[in-house]
């Protein structure tokens, strides 16, 4: 991983932007900053690495994340065994139902020879299949709904340590990725992008209405986490001392012992929530570092080459006998399971699962601006891409406000139309995210940081 | 004989009339996204917004006109502010072609590249008209709101159910009709609709027979500028206009052009109406209908529906794929006009 020249100047820029925003708006901004920046970066390599690589195109950025926050739910919340108790051997035997109805599908598929009586014989037994299904389904998911809906009405988790949660977020986004790619994978370019972002959508609303998986648009609060907690640090001797250290020249200068003592209290309290996020950071870098270093290793192997070649030429690739649809199946499913570890991450960030924040607009197009812009193909430049694009995200706000207040200096101050844009700033966020894409995609159609041509 | 009437204003009131009116405006729109597939050949996530930017025009010269008291009497104000609305839409459609998709098509970039591109266009709009109208939700149906309410229509019939007809539902089956008359009568009769087709149908023989290629793009965009600007107006007519909803309504919108066949405009219509009916008869309880038709003891206990009303949108998705792998080129196999 030698980075050259170019290279070296955007990851200098971007390292000193946060230290101008740490020194400016504090410390605590540029850490939630830098937080969502590194968990952008991963998603943003997730989708490189599938549009890349191989030029296989995914828009359902949105589900798969959805799918790798359930992940986090469903690992750590503790199990509510009540709701076990009355629901579990209804949902047992739905599930096996459905196994078993799929199984007669396939049989049904495989052993009837005429195309129109198979379809008829299966339109039939999936009709009478999910009636069935759905009666001990239905009976079941109330009843456990019904177990204390104020805190609970679902099935809980695994009661694990959350941080297993960003392993079972890829996996489970992989799966889904896998049934979707089998059905979906065939289809043209730009169709694949309306039905992947049709299907994230049907993923979105499954978790926002069954209440019974992830208590839906009730939110789960309170997932553990895998920092220390503020108050238990502030309680502890060790961090104590740490901050009296640290800030050692400072409190030596203070006579008073009251007064000593308040700043120490005041300090501790910072530092603790830095502290906290400072361990987030680290754990979040140390996943991005390794993403990042596979997914180069896998781009210069003669596996990456292969992909460079079916993205390049289909035809050409598929005359060298490689299997076109499997790769693209294989690229697929990796690049939603990295997306999907990225959703665990988030949501366990936030600490709550709210499946109505999953947003096409937030979640989808947003993470595609950032892979155009830092140029796709290159994982630095998708990392790059993430991270300016967060950046920009978060920071075109108070530079909004702050451009409105001097392009409106010499206006009354109650003027009309500098509070309805005053009002507006929010949305000017959208506006420059058109603007950076379409002025990218003209200009500089490969990206900030264009992929390296390797001539091996 | 009187419950089996009943039975049929039931579907009547929530079924058949709610799904043409919101069949109609999908129809509009996938019409305006095949144009825009057939003859400049990508698919324009931007259409979403430019039928919210027609409204959100439409609306401002509704206020505009409601503040000078003028007004259509018993029709809403919307119609007269209309023209000016489909105006700006086409305006808008235009400059974005101007500035932006022209550079790709001269270039001949592939299908995703602009699609891409379409997207960049959409968050502009976007945020153009959050920052001028925000994202609140605004009423502007004005005018007699019910044509027929559900109590005149039971003391007239003396049935136990009623069937409301909002003004709004009737004014958009007859603007489509009307609408939809007149493209087809474009496409298949005037020269320049023919040119039209032919353009989309071969590109360079196209132009090889001396027809001019930007009066062609202009004229899509005239009347895709029109039919988003309609559509848009008058969903926010029948259900209240709010900026982001029209984002959602892209996707059902695609779903209705695939499925009647992307690029066919027969096609589009009739997706557009295959996917609202599906929407809403998937999601309807039936309980009520059947109440009249079966006897007392038969009585279904339950909703008698097949998915809940949550999953409504899921529900054109899961056409969308299924009619993508049984018929990849959608029901009236598309491609041309």
């Amino acid at each position: 991983m030698r980075f050259d020249k170019y290279e070296w100047t955007a990851i200098s820029i971007m390292v000193s932007l946060f230290i101008i925003v740490g020194f400016v708006q504090g410390w605590s901004v540029s850490l939630v900053i830098l937080n969502m920046c590194i968990i952008s970066a991963i998603m943003t390599m997730g989708v490189n690495i599938s549009w890349g690589y191989a030029g296989v195109i995914n828009f359902g950025v949105m589900g798969f994340l959805a799918i790798g926050g359930l992940a986090a739910v469903l690992v750590s919340y503790p199990p509510i065994k009540e709701a076990w108790h009355v629901g579990g051997s209804g949902l047992g035997i739905s599930f096996v139902l459905l196994i078993g109805l799929v199984i007669a599908v396939y049989f049904i598929n495989k052993l009837v020879e005429k195309k129109s009586h198979k379809y008829w014989l299966n339109g039939l037994v999936i009709f009478f299949g999910v009636i069935i299904i759905r009666y001990f389904f239905l009976n079941a998911t109330s009843k456990i709904e019904e177990v204390d809906p104020a805190l609970a009405g679902f099935l809980g988790g695994a009661n694990l340590p959350i941080i297993f949660s960003w392993a079972v977020g890829g996996f489970f986004a992989g799966g889904v990725a896998f049934l979707i790619g089998k059905v979906a994978l065939g289809l043209r370019s730009d169709y694949l992008a309306i039905v992947t972002l049709g299907i994230s959508e049907i993923v979105v609303s499954v978790l926002k209405h069954e209440e019974w998986l992830s208590r839906g648009v009730k939110n789960v609060i309170g997932l553990k986490r895998p920092v220390p907690y503020e108050i238990n640090l502030q309680a502890s001797d060790w961090f104590i001392n740490m901050v009296t250290w640290f800030n050692s020249s400072k409190l030596n200068q203070i006579i008073d012992p009251d007064q000593k003592q308040e700043i120490l209290n005041n300090l501790i309290i910072d530092s603790s929530s830095l502290f906290v996020k400072l361990n987030y950071a680290i754990l979040f870098f140390i996943v991005m570092i390794v993403i990042y270093y596979f997914a180069n290793k896998a781009q210069i192997s003669p596996w990456g080459r292969m992909m460079r070649a079916i993205r390049d030429n289909e035809v050409s690739a598929n005359a060298m006998g490689k299997d076109i649809v499997k790769q693209h199946l294989i690229i697929f499913v990796i690049g939603a399971a990295i997306v999907g570890v990225a959703g665990a991450m988030l949501v366990t960030l936030d600490g709550l699962f709210t499946p109505s924040g999953y947003r096409p607009l937030r979640f989808t197009f947003i993470i595609w601006i950032m892979v155009i812009v830092g140029g796709s193909g290159n994982n630095l430049g998708a990392i790059f891409g993430g991270f300016v694009i967060w950046f920009a995200w978060i920071e075109v706000a108070p530079l909004t406000t702050f451009l409105i207040e001097i392009f409106t200096s010499g206006m009354d101050p109650q003027n009309a139309i500098r509070l309805h844009l005053l009002d507006s700033v929010p949305y000017f966020r959208y506006l420059l995210m058109g603007m950076v894409l379409l002025l990218i995609l003209r200009y500089r159609p490969k990206g900030i940081i264009p992929e390296k041509v390797r001539h091996s | 004989m009187v419950d089996f009437i009943n039975s049929i204003v039931v579907l009547l009131n929530f079924v058949i009339i709610p799904g043409l009116s919101y069949g109609s405006q999908l129809a509009l729109g996938a019409l305006g996204v095949t144009f825009v597939y057939a003859i400049l050949r990508f698919a324009n996530f931007a259409h979403g917004e430019l039928m919210s930017f027609g409204a959100m025009i439409t609306i401002l010269f509704t206020w505009f006109f409601q503040s000078q008291n003028i007004g259509l009497g018993i029709l809403p104000t919307a119609l007269i502010a209309l023209p000016f609305g489909i105006l700006a839409t086409i305006g808008l459609g235009l400059l974005s072609d101007k500035f932006v998709f022209k550079y790709y098509r001269t270039q001949k970039s592939v299908p995703v590249v602009l699609a891409m591109v379409s997207i960049g266009v959409m968050f502009v709009v976007n945020a153009i008209i959050r920052i001028i109208v925000g994202t609140e939700t605004i009423k502007f149906s004005d005018g007699q709101k019910f044509i027929m309410k559900a109590k005149q229509f039971k003391l007239m019939t003396g049935l136990n159910e009623g069937l409301a007809l909002k003004s709004s539902q009737v004014i958009t089956i007859l603007i489509t009709i009307v609408l939809l008359t007149f493209t087809f009568w474009f496409l298949q009769k005037t020269k320049t609709g023919k040119s039209m087709r032919a353009f989309s149908d071969n590109e360079d023989l196209a132009l090889l027979s001396g027809i001019n290629p930007d009066r062609v793009v202009f004229i899509t965009w005239f009347i895709v500028g029109t039919l988003a600007c309609v559509a848009g107006t008058l969903y926010g007519l029948d259900k209240s206009y709010k900026p982001i909803i029209y984002l959602n309504l892209v996707l059902p919108i695609f779903a209705s052009a695939i499925v009647g066949g992307i690029g066919s405009p027969f096609g589009a219509v009739v997706g557009g109406y295959v996917i609202a009916f599906s929407e809403i008869m998937v999601t309807y309880a039936y309980k009520k209908f059947f109440k009249y038709l079966l006897p007392e003891n038969l009585e279904p206990s339950s909703l008698v529906q097949l998915l809940s009303t949550d999953y409504k949108f899921a529900v054109s998705f899961t056409i969308l794929v299924i009619v993508l792998l049984i018929r990849p080129s959608g029901i009236f196999r598309g491609k041309v006009l």
